[in-house]
Parts: C-alpha cells; structure tokens; sequence
C-alpha cells in the first residue's frame, strides 16, 4: 500500500514537473482556426497535405469563426499560437494593429476563391425572389416612410411586396462573429437600405443605426455554425436562412434557395460575378512561424495548386468557387516574396 | 350500568369508526405515494427507453458502410513515371530516404483519379451516358490514397490489375440506404441522375456491396472522404485524458481526504477548505474549461487542443468529487474499528493505512469510476481549450492535438453533409454510450467483487 502510495507520489511529480521539459520539444503540426465556412475546405487541403506529402503531419484544423481565428491569430508569436487563420473576409484594420501590438507583423494574406451567400428556406415552402430592399425592409427595426423612419410595421412578406409569399417573416442570420454577417451587411442590409432611400439629413450614427439595428422579434442571430441555421428552420418552418453556397448544395434535399435580383445562386452565377451576394475566401498565414513550424510553405503551395484549389480540383468538387488563375498566380507570387 | 354499557360500546363503535377512516385515508395516502413513485420510475425509465430507441434507430444504419469491389488496372500510360529509387552502395540512408520520399511524392502527384475512373468504367452497364465528374462521385475521394498505397507498398503491380475494394461515397451511401429521398426530383438530389442509375446496378449485380463498417471504429476523422470518417483519433484522445486523470485524481484526490478526514486539525482553516471543496464539486465545467485555458495554455505554455490539457482540466473536475466519496467513505468506517487498531498499539498511520483505507476501498472505487465516467462525457471545457479542432491523425502521445468522444459527436453534429452525418452521429453516441456502460459495469463487478472480500 505505502509503495503504490510512494509510486502514485513519483507519477504526480514526474506529470507536475515534467511537462514544461517535455513540451521543450517544438511543434510540428500545422494548427489552423478560424472561419467555419473555410473550415471544410482547409479540412480537406489539410487531410491531403497529409497524404501527398509523408514528411509532415495533418496539419490541425480548428473552427470559432473568422473574428475568434484572427484573435487567436494575433495573440502572439510562439508555439502555442495558431500559425495560420481561415477567414471569410479580409483583416481588418483593428485586428491587424492588434496583431502588431502582440509582435505578429508579418501576416501573408492568401485569397483562394470564393464562396456565395445565399437564402434558403424549408424544401416544401413557396419560393422566394429577394431583392437586397425587401430583405432590408424585413430586418431593420426601422424603416423609411414617406421620408420617415417608422417601427417596422411589416409581418409579412407579402406586405412587403406582392410578388413575395404570404408567410410569417422570420429570419436566421449568422451572429457577428462570423465573417459571413459582414457580406451580408455590406452586400444585403446596406445596399437594400441604400435603396430603399433613407432620409435626409440622419447623421452618420443615425444612418449606422438605421442599418444595424435589427427586429429582436423576428430575427435570430445564429452563433453556431450552420446546422443550427438548419435546425432553426425545421423548428420553424417560415424561417428563411442565410447559408454558404457550399452548405445548400450538401442540403439540396431539404431547402429551397431563393434568388436575388433574380439570379439563382450557383457556381457559375457566383464566378462571373451575376450573383450579388458572393464574397473572397482568406486565409492569413503568420510569416515568423515560416521556417520554425515545417510545412508552412509547402501547404500553402499545396493549397494554391491547380490540382486542389484550381478548376476542376478537389476543392470545386466540395463547393468552392475557383479564382482565375492570374489571381492565383499573383498571390502565390506576393506569398513567396514576402517568404523571401 | 346499561347506560355506561352503551356509551363504552358507543365510543368503542366510533373509535373503531374513526380507526378505519384514518386507515383507509393512510391506505390511500400510501397508494397515492406508490403510484406516483412507480409514475416517476416509469417516466424515467420512458425517457431512457426513448433516448436509447431513438439513438438506435438511427445510429444502428450507420455501422452498415457500402463497399464498392474494383479492379484497378495500374496502367502505365497514367501511372507510369517514374521508377522507385533503388539504394546504391555508398548511398547513405538519408540520401536514399530523401530520394525515396521525392520518389512518393512524385506518385502522390498522379492522377490517381483516371486509374479509379478507368476502373468505374468497366461497371457502368451498356445504355448509360455518364461523365467522368459524375462517375467519380460514386467511389468516396480516399479510394485514389488507397490505390496509390498500394502501388507504393508493391511497384511490381505497374500494368497488372488487382481486385481492391474501396468505399462508396457518402452521397452514394445516402442514395443507397435511402438516406435521402428517393423520390425527390433531380435538382434535390445530390447525384445526378445517371449515376443513380449506375449505383443500383452495380447494387444489383454486387458491385457495390454492404458490410459491417468497420471504418467508423478505425478510421480517424474525415473531410475530404466522409464515407471513411471513424472514430478512432477521438478515441486515443479520450483514453489518455482518462489515464491522465486517474494518474492524477485518484491519489491526490485519496491522500488529500485522508489527511483532512484522519490527520487535519479542526480548524477554522480546515473548515474552509472543507467549504471550498463543496463549492468547487458544484462549479460548472465550462468555468474549469476557462480555467484551463488561462492557466495551462496561456500561462504554462502547453500546446493547444492536446489532451494533456483536456486530462489536467478533467482532474480539477474530478478531484472534488473524488474527495468528497472519500472522505464520505472514511466518515462510515466504524469508530469500533479504529479504536480497537488504536488499542492494539497501531500508529496512526498504521490504522488509516492498514485498517481504515482498506474497508473504504470499494467506496473509492466506485466514486473514482463514477467521476471518471463523468468525465469523460464532458464536452464544454474541452471545447474552450480548443479540443473541437478538425485532427485527421491518431494522437501518438497526450501532447500532440487530438479530440475527444464527446467533441467528435458534437464535431459530427455540425457537419454540412446531414443526411450522411446524421446517422453517423447517432453511431457515434452508441460508442459512447457503450463505453460508459462498460466502466459502470466494470465499476459494479469490483465494488460487488471488494465488498465480498472486505
């Protein structure tokens, strides 16, 4: 009894003391976070990282949602900071003087394609022809009339237009942290205010509010990733969600994707640009951690490489949207410059 | 006298009068106790009956994978290339090494694909016009790594064909076990409609095969090939967490209630603590997830999403528990007993040691496996000190990153691909589920086993 005492004793001390030595050793596999919508992406560039290349481990792949990847991002140079963050939209100028101030200067910005945002709704509802105004004059607590902001008074879509379904609105909408809530502000909610002609003579915190403050009632904002969308609308079938391209197509059996201005969102209306609601797809590689964790460049030349994230690559085939190659090329080229 | 005759048999009958109201109001009181006792244990075990049909129902599907059987002709038109690196004399064993993995590199490179689809090819029946993206999506993407392995294993298949049996896609599993529905027009469904009619005849004529799947208890996760996507890193991850806790939480959780029960004196000091270590049992886990995330990552610098992190966070949670069974234990043990080592000339040590500790074991024991088992179903810190990353690899020691049982059916959870995921989630609860059974089990047989020997 007292030698398994004394033994327990030595394991407790050796785990306590002997951790920090043992974590001397340096890292080496690639640790990835961020955007949910790059997550399956980045998942399957890492798993084939992985395969092509037996010299270096999968690297890891993480979630949290762009604005939780950058922060992570920023925290600081070593080995337990990510090295590389998935976003849906570009940093932005806050989060890169963060990054500064935590000693992360050299950040490589990688565009590889695109993704488009779109509506949906439960697979046996009406279907729905948006346009940006409509979709404003839902959301926003207030809205222009006759010159006037007023409470919202719609219930309906069919309020709203005549051409729109008579249902319920309700509304499903990534939560802020998620690079998808900032093109659909800037792509939908902005330029639907825009015209939906707010009045004159709103100062510019007035304007913000008008276009950022949504109807608590009838808008939920989702902070999980798209399932729960998903989940949202099979609890309430009226509900219409705001999905990745990507996701819809996985789900085609049960939504039904609305058009915008008329155009039905696809791989091909996205690519040449007919489809409004699209935005670029990121991801910011940590320069100082080139070199120090191995397989940096070789997966981000992976990445970029026709074979997966060009036409036709394995990428396309899980429901990105290709860049032109020039594009790829010139932001290979900016990655290696900076890479020295 | 006839009169006090009457009042004693008066007041005899309403006594007994009274003696059967209050019965039958007693009886029915304890009727309406046991109904609603048996009410309760029928709702409860209802809800149990539930969960596991449920669960069922829809995870049993899930253990049926769809094996697609090809011949692969390792054609040298497409594979062809280059040859492997023989070692020279002279060479060292890094040179060769090196020559060796540009040699697998330049495989990898291939186009696997085309040797697939060449192979697919052949099974597509006489009538059906199906492009070659289309054809592909029925073998799910990890066939071309299974294909190119065994060409790396064994060069000499250049030009041969060999028989290898490769998964169907996740979309054709769905397809197959109707999974989504089948009646659905074509612009809801996820595979065109020629290679829907290539997937049953090759589920006529046995190409395409069901089989017990294997894969979901020892694959690692997946993206890429969600057909293949198992269990098995989660698995590893959740193992070391559990030894690592055991290492840690049973002794200091034993030894710190044998000194506060047996040796501590009652101080002002003491009872604090005492209060402390009640407060701490009630603690909500995600706070020890925050925890833990401050003080091993932030501030000790131990790596993110490693289950050496998971363990410790899971030890601060399990400690308490652990201290209280004990020292609840240690507070049954007989004063008799005690008194009597004492008496006989025992140290002190010597009585909590050989006397005292012994009898409780069984108790210990049981409080150990209960809070293990809690533990290991614990998602929510885990998932704060970033153990619900994407890992495609089987941890090789608690230091590398990993996840977890529970965070792999939360991970599933999320995945767009729901109608393969859904089941595969379910799946994944039952192995949980059955662990869990497993430790209970393996928890009741030592306490029956230790109580029959103490």
């Amino acid at each position: 009894m007292k030698s398994a005492l004394f033994a327990s004793a030595a394991v407790i001390a050796l785990v306590a003391f002997g951790t920090p030595v043992a974590f001397a050793q340096s890292r080496d596999t690639i640790q990835i976070a961020g955007s949910s919508t790059v997550l399956p992406f980045a998942s399957i560039v890492a798993e084939e990282f992985g395969a092509a290349f037996p010299e270096f481990k999968t690297p890891v792949v993480g979630s949290g949602g762009t604005g939780g990847g950058l922060k992570q991002f920023c925290e600081g140079v070593g080995e337990n900071t990510i090295d590389i963050a998935n976003a849906s939209r570009a940093i932005k100028d806050s989060e890169k003087e963060a990054c500064v101030a935590a000693g992360v200067t050299d950040i490589r910005e990688i565009q590889f394609g695109f993704d488009g945002i779109v509506f949906a709704s439960a697979a046996g509802g009406p279907d729905f022809a948006l346009t940006p105004v409509q979709v404003y004059k839902a959301i926003a607590a207030q809205v222009p009339v006759d010159g006037k902001m007023v409470d919202n008074p719609y219930t309906k879509w069919s309020e709203i237009d005549a051409s729109l379904p008579d249902q319920a609105i309700a509304l499903a909408i990534p939560g802020a942290n998620h690079g998808t809530r900032e093109v659909f502000q800037e792509k939908v909610v902005n330029a639907g205010a825009e015209e939906a002609g707010l009045p004159e003579g709103l100062s510019d915190d007035e304007k913000k509010a008008a276009t950022t403050t949504f109807r608590q009632d009838v808008v939920v904002e989702i902070a999980g990733d798209y399932t729960e969308t998903l989940a949202r609308l099979s609890s309430n079938k009226d509900t219409v969600g705001v999905f990745g391209l990507s996701f819809y197509e996985q789900n085609k059996d049960t939504l039904k994707v609305a058009t915008v201005d008329g155009v039905v969102p696809s791989a091909e209306s996205v690519a040449d640009g007919q489809y409004p609601v699209s935005r670029p797809l990121f991801f910011y590689v940590k320069g100082q951690h080139i070199g120090v964790i191995p397989g940096i460049e070789e997966y981000v030349q992976f990445f970029l490489s026709d074979a997966i994230s060009g036409a036709g690559g394995s990428l396309e085939a899980a429901g990105l949207i290709p860049q032109p190659a020039d594009k790829t090329a010139e932001v290979l080229a900016a990655f290696e410059a900076g890479a020295k | 006298m006839t009169a006090t005759v009457s009042i004693t048999h008066q007041t005899s009958l309403e006594r007994t009068k009274l003696i059967r109201a209050s019965l039958t109001r007693r009886n029915l009181s304890e009727k309406i106790f046991r109904g609603l006792g048996l009410t309760a244990v029928v709702l409860a075990l209802g809800f149990v009956a539930l969960l596991f049909i449920d669960v069922g129902r829809k995870g049993i599907p899930a253990f049926v994978q769809s094996n697609l059987h090809l011949s692969v002709t390792f054609d040298p038109a497409i594979v062809g290339g280059e040859v492997p690196p023989v070692q020279v004399a002279g060479q060292s064993d890094a040179d060769f090494q090196a020559a060796n993995l540009k040699w697998q590199r330049s495989v990898a490179m291939l186009n696997w694909n085309k040797v697939i689809e060449a192979s697919l090819r052949t099974l597509v029946p006489a009538g059906i016009e199906i492009s070659s993206k289309d054809l592909l999506t029925i073998a799910e993407t990890d066939a071309r790594h299974e294909v190119r392995e065994r060409f790396v294993a064994d060069h000499s298949l250049l030009g041969k064909t060999v028989d290898i049996d490769v998964l169907a896609s996740a979309n054709a599993a769905n397809w197959i076990k109707g999974n989504i529905d089948r009646s659905l027009p074509d612009n809801q469904q996820q595979l065109s409609a020629p290679t829907r009619a290539v997937i049953d005849s090759m589920v006529a004529n046995g190409a395409i095969s069901n089989g017990f799947s294997w894969s979901i208890l020892t694959n690692v996760d997946s993206r890429s090939a969600p057909a293949s996507a198992g269990l098995l890193g989660a698995f590893v991850g959740t193992l070391y967490m559990m030894l690592i806790v055991i290492v840690l939480a049973v002794p200091i959780g034993v030894a710190s209630a044998i000194y506060l029960e047996e040796f501590a004196p009652k101080s002002r000091l003491t009872d604090f603590i005492e209060v402390n270590i009640n407060n701490l049992a009630a603690v909500p886990s995600i706070v020890f997830g925050l925890l833990g995330a401050a003080a091993f990552i932030n501030y000790m610098h131990l790596p993110i999403s490693a289950p050496i992190v998971g363990g410790l966070v899971l030890t601060l949670m399990t400690l308490p528990t652990i201290i209280i069974a004990t020292r609840g234990a240690l507070l049954g043990v007989s004063p008799a007993l005690r008194q009597a080592a004492l008496g006989m000339g025992a140290s002190k040590t010597q009585m909590v040691f050989h006397h005292v500790l012994p009898v409780t074991f069984p108790s210990i024991l049981t409080a150990t496996i209960l809070g293990v088992a809690h533990a290991l179903g614990e998602t929510a810190p885990l998932l704060l000190i970033g153990m619900k990353a994407f890992v495609a690899s089987v941890p090789a020691t608690p230091f590398d990153q990993a996840t977890a049982l529970p965070v792999q059916i939360y991970l599933w959870q999320g995945n767009e691909n729901r109608n393969f995921f859904e089941p595969r989630t379910a799946a994944a609860i039952i192995v949980l589920l059955l662990v869990m059974i497993c430790l209970n089990g393996v928890a009741i047989y030592l306490r029956s086993r230790l109580e029959k020997r103490a």
